[in-house]
């Protein structure tokens, strides 16, 4: 079964909240994270995964008249993010939930872990086969 | 033979045996696909039952065989549909392949390299086309590299064929007025494929070792047919000399160590010693180029046993130089940054103003990082991490966005009394 895993990122007083961390803070938390994508692709539980960019540049799309864009946004009120996810191939919902709390947990200033929200949701598979 | 020596031997052959069939069938597209049968039919035979006497030959034969099932099966197809179309089909579908050794051209790879580089293709249609026709990787390799589904590389090679049909173009060397540009077309490509494996613009892995290596091989196969060409050369050298510091430019992590902090002794001794003797000799005949200048420019790099030996004087001489060959802003960027080194930060700060203006580079996170890195070499460190934070917001790659955010992280603990960092919490 598959899974995709939102990781919401705090966003702190800028565009993000880790351009106020130490620098030890920061390597921690990268190397958690690189660690973290090491173990899916050991496991062969990564289906794939990206990170995305800041949502300064994030923008709401609409069709208008004639299927002319209409943009909206930046949005600078909103307190998180979507910042990244991870689409998992694993046994049970159980362990698709795991992971999504070890990402919860990366951590934050003073290596604090985040406890940032991990929206998971299954993805949806082919019809079963007949008969 | 161990599949990896099949694997190379395949991947030299296919080129050459690609050329053969092209200039035979003038369906470029079928040719390709026939070929690439070929070559898959062969990394499973090759390795259980070893590699024919005459591998070229052997290629050649299987692929013309299966093109010639492809248009039999075509024409009977047409002649369900129409008798007439059937006959021009048939006139070529039947001449017998030639026996023994297969007649190869030397200018055959290069037709092929000149080909699949066309301006009338994207640049992403002539990289995948590139890889598979010239480089003989499999639409599976070429989409891993690309980190995209095999099913979307092959439709960019199909829809890249398609258009070589469309426009027609032919499978023949240019005209000797047409040369240059498509050389320097050809030349942007191998360049595009370097660079997508150096520094791959998107996702985690800042080195897809794979293309920068195929991107080498294929260039050294352009040297060695177009031996006296100094740009040729030159790319060549520029990418040999930039790849000789590949295990010193990323950390145990994946994060980015740039040009200033990096080993030097993890540098490859051996690619430096190759690129500077290429590089030393195309410019010892006379000859100047864009990519010959850039090499020159990671020559004088390389040459540096510790960051600060580095002659800066020479660079920027070079810069001046190739800024007047080419009007292109990043080139504008290194060379405010060596006019830095060698004059003071405010010159390059003044360098840069210039660039303000310039829609292509305006707003390019490389704009506020290198004024950040100037404004921290002049001691302006509010300005410093301001620009570190614009451009760490800016990037799309994630190892530079780590870099950027941990250089204004430092500076932040390094220039500000800790109670205040405290009080930041």
């Amino acid at each position: 079964m598959r899974y995709m895993l939102m990781m919401h990122a705090p966003r702190g007083t800028g565009d993000y909240q880790v351009s106020e961390w130490s620098p030890a803070d920061l390597k921690a938390h990268i190397e958690f994270m690189h660690r973290l994508n090491k173990d899916l692709a050991a496991s062969g539980e990564m289906v794939s995964g990206e990170g995305l960019a800041g949502p300064g540049e994030a923008k709401l799309v609409r069709a208008g008249k004639n299927g002319v864009p209409m943009t909206d946004g930046p949005f600078p009120e909103a307190k998180e993010f979507l910042a990244g996810f991870w689409i998992v191939d694993v046994e049970h919902a159980d362990r698709a939930y795991a992971i999504a709390a070890r990402i919860s947990a990366a951590p934050g200033p003073g290596g604090t872990p985040l406890n940032m929200p991990v929206e998971v949701r299954q993805v949806m598979s082919a019809p079963p086969t007949d008969g | 033979m161990a599949p990896s020596n099949v694997e190379h031997l395949l991947r030299d052959l296919a080129p050459q045996v690609l050329g053969a069939v092209a200039r035979r069938h003038e369906d470029f597209a079928a040719a390709e696909d026939a070929v690439q049968e070929a070559l898959i039919a062969a990394a499973e035979q090759w390795p259980e039952q070893g590699i024919p006497a005459n591998p070229r030959g052997w290629l050649y034969h299987v692929a013309v065989r299966r093109l010639t099932d492809h248009i039999r099966s075509e024409i009977s197809r047409r002649r369900r549909e129409d008798t007439v179309a059937s006959e021009v089909w048939a006139e070529w579908a039947f001449v017998p392949p030639p026996e023994g050794e297969v007649d190869v051209q030397q200018d055959d790879t290069l037709v092929l390299l000149f080909m699949c580089c066309h301006p009338a293709l994207t640049p992403s249609s002539s990289i995948a086309l590139t890889l598979r026709a010239v480089g003989g990787l499999t639409t599976a390799e070429i989409a891993r590299a690309f980190l995209v589904p095999e099913a979307t590389m092959a439709q960019r090679i199909s829809r890249a064929k398609q258009s070589i049909r469309e426009s027609g173009i032919p499978f023949r060397m240019p005209t000797d007025e047409e040369r240059a540009e498509r050389l320097s077309a050809v030349l942007h490509i191998l360049y595009l494929i370097f660079n997508e494996g150096y520094a791959s613009s998107g996702g985690a892995d800042l080195v897809r070792t794979d293309l920068s290596n195929e991107a080498i091989r294929l260039t050294r196969m352009l040297h060695t047919l177009l031996p006296d060409d100094g740009e040729v050369a030159g790319l060549l050298a520029l990418m040999v000399l930039t790849d000789a510091r590949r295990a010193a430019r990323t950390g145990p992590s994946g994060e980015l160590i740039p040009l200033d902090e990096q080993d030097r002794s993890l540098w490859d001794q051996r690619l430096i010693a190759e690129g500077v003797a290429l590089i030393s000799d195309t410019l010892s005949k006379g000859s100047i180029g864009v990519y010959q200048l850039q090499a020159a420019i990671a020559a004088v790099h390389d040459e540096a046993a510790r960051s600060e030996d580095t002659d800066w004087p020479q660079i920027l001489a070079l810069y001046d130089v190739l800024r007047g060959l080419q009007d292109n802003p990043m080139i504008a960027l290194n060379h405010a940054i060596a006019a830095a080194m060698v004059h003071g930060p405010p010159t390059g700060l003044e360098l840069l103003e210039a660039l303000d203006g310039d829609p292509r580079i305006r707003g390019h996170y490389r704009l506020d990082a290198v004024r950040a890195h100037l404004h921290e070499m002049a001691g302006d460190h509010d300005r410093a991490l301001a620009h570190y934070r614009a451009a760490a917001t800016r990037t799309t790659s994630i190892p530079e966005r780590n870099y950027l955010t941990t250089k204004a992280a430092r500076l932040r603990e390094r220039y500000r009394p800790p109670d205040a960092a405290e009080r930041e919490r």
